[in-house]
């Protein structure tokens, strides 16, 4: 402390360091958020389904997807990141997971939203086995903060089916 | 800067800073605003660096006080013992 060199380099390190305990309680705090979001999604129409010529089974549908996830964002939420991936079993692989559709949430303002979109991400099996195949809707969050820990979940929408018959 | 003065510089350094640092939190934490945390902490900071890092006239109100040069005579250096001289004779015999 006896020069100005040294007062400065004491006060940088300790400032330095109390940001990061700052930034640390910040994303402590994220904790004490009871996130409650919510999500709806329908199938309004199959726009087409064949069997590719390597033999895997292909499908284009159009969904209506709605959502609230205004309740993720916290004072430490940089963005939300959202997918929206089929999910169904088949004999070769206990979890297929296909993601349809995802999309960015920059603030808390476009986290209630209600979209119309055909599948942007081509859904494909790994074979065969889509005909008549029934399969769950599942919605996936990341909650990306400014600092610290990021938060993942989902919502399982179940109870979903595709046709019996190619079209 | 004298003695006292750096003890009070580090002191109020510490204090300064870690006070902007509650402020700055509870503001942006009921305001919401990370952003506004950030901007509070970084004016406490500005501030502390003008008010401890330079030599401030108040850091100095405690100069040492050396000892006054007549003090030399009451305390004069010690002079060689006559002893010595004596323990080497011994060694001799």
């Amino acid at each position: 402390m006896h020069s100005f060199g040294y007062r400065a380099n004491a006060l940088l390190t300790f400032a330095v360091t109390i940001l990061a305990l700052m930034c640390a309680m910040a994303s402590v705090s994220d904790n004490f958020n009871t996130p409650t979001p919510s999500a709806q999604v329908q199938v309004l129409n199959i726009n087409w389904f064949q069997k590719q010529p390597n033999g895997n089974d292909e499908v284009s549908m159009t969904l209506n997807i709605s959502a609230d996830l205004q309740s993720l964002f916290t004072w430490n939420t940089k963005q939300v990141f959202v997918f929206l991936a089929a999910e169904y079993e088949t004999p070769k692989n206990s979890l297929n997971q296909i993601s349809l559709w995802d999309g960015i949430i920059p603030s808390k303002e476009h986290a209630k939203f209600w979209i119309h979109t055909s599948n942007k991400y081509r859904f494909i099996d790994q074979g065969s086995n889509l005909q008549g195949k029934e399969y769950n809707l599942t919605m996936h969050w990341h909650v990306m903060p400014k600092s610290g820990k990021m938060f993942a979940d989902k919502i399982v929408m179940p109870g979903y089916r595709l046709p019996e018959e190619y079209r | 800067m004298d003695w006292q003065g750096q003890k009070i510089t580090e002191q109020l350094m510490q204090l300064i800073i870690v006070a902007f640092a509650v402020i700055a939190f509870a503001t942006g934490y009921l305001m919401a605003s990370f952003q506004m945390m950030i901007l509070i902490y970084a004016g406490g900071v500005v501030l502390t660096t003008l008010v401890t890092v330079p030599n401030w006239p108040f850091f100095n109100h405690h100069p040492l006080k050396w000892l006054d040069p007549s003090e030399l005579e009451k305390h004069p250096k010690p002079q060689p013992s006559p002893n010595v001289s004596s323990k080497k004779k011994s060694v001799k015999k």
